[in-house]
């Protein structure tokens, strides 16, 4: 039998805060990212297989689906890269405070919502 | 192991079993190339994932023929083949990551390193060669 030692409080027990919500948010959006590619490589794929098959999955592309699936890959893009950017702050000894990661964090999320609203802007009215 | 241990000098000797040191367990001494690769792909990618939205946003929508021609241009090509290139590899490092924080048990993580390391590298491979097959065609 185990010595009966007191253990760290489970996950579940801390209060959702922007710092870890953030941190896992940037774990989720990378594995999305690289679920996401796989559509990348289908459009490539298209595009050198011939006219016709490309037409077809541009007709996917075009479809409320594949919006709805290009907004939530538009925003996993600029989340990771926004908070990526941040990542790359602190490995240069930047912003290592409660108040620099609060800071930066809402600018993360700021920059992902402006830079989401440029490109769809783009999309409908470029 | 005390024996071993004893005919080298303090800073050679390990602290590591000859149990750990059989199932090669322990530092594999790749975390900071690891690290660093991570942030240099990262680094890579910030100009060109920004050129590739902006791209792709306004030939998205276009037909076949622009689509093809807009690959064709040696900016385009080039950016893309860097950018598959770079893509998979980051991805493949984080989700190494992933997989060794979750993956507890070592056949299931082993396989699941296995299943991430291929499809990367056959991803990287098939985009980027759908990618040359059109720009050098």
């Amino acid at each position: 039998m185990a010595q009966q030692r007191p253990l760290s409080p489970h996950l579940m027990i801390y209060k959702p805060q922007l710092t870890s919500m953030m941190s896992i948010t940037h774990r989720a959006t990378g594995a999305a990212l690289a679920l996401g590619s796989l559509l990348v490589v289908w459009w490539i794929v298209a595009l050198a297989t011939g006219a016709e098959y490309y037409s077809f999955v541009q007709s996917i592309i075009a479809s409320w689906f594949g919006q709805l699936v290009l907004f939530g890959f538009t925003v996993a893009v600029f989340y990771h890269l926004s908070n990526g950017i941040r990542h790359l702050f602190w490995d240069f000894g930047h912003n290592l405070t409660i108040e620099g990661v609060h800071r930066t964090g809402y600018m993360v999320l700021a920059s992902t919502v402006i830079l989401t609203a440029l490109t769809w802007a783009l999309v409908f009215f470029g | 192991m005390a024996g071993q241990n004893a005919e080298l000098k303090p800073q050679q000797r390990s602290m590591q079993t000859s149990l750990g040191k059989v199932r090669g367990l322990g530092s594999a001494r790749k975390g900071v190339s690891h690290w660093w690769m991570q942030r240099l792909t990262a680094m890579g990618m910030i100009p060109l994932v920004i050129y590739m939205v902006i791209a792709l946003v306004t030939v998205i929508g276009d037909d076949y023929t622009t689509a093809v021609a807009w690959l064709q241009s040696p900016l385009n090509a080039t950016a893309m083949l860097l950018l598959l290139g770079t893509g998979f590899y980051h991805a493949s490092l984080g989700l190494q990551v992933i997989i060794e924080d979750y993956v507890s048990n070592e056949g299931r993580r082993l396989m699941a390193m296995v299943v991430v390391k291929l499809a990367m590298t056959g991803l990287a491979a098939l985009s980027m060669f759908s990618v040359l097959s059109i720009a050098l065609a």
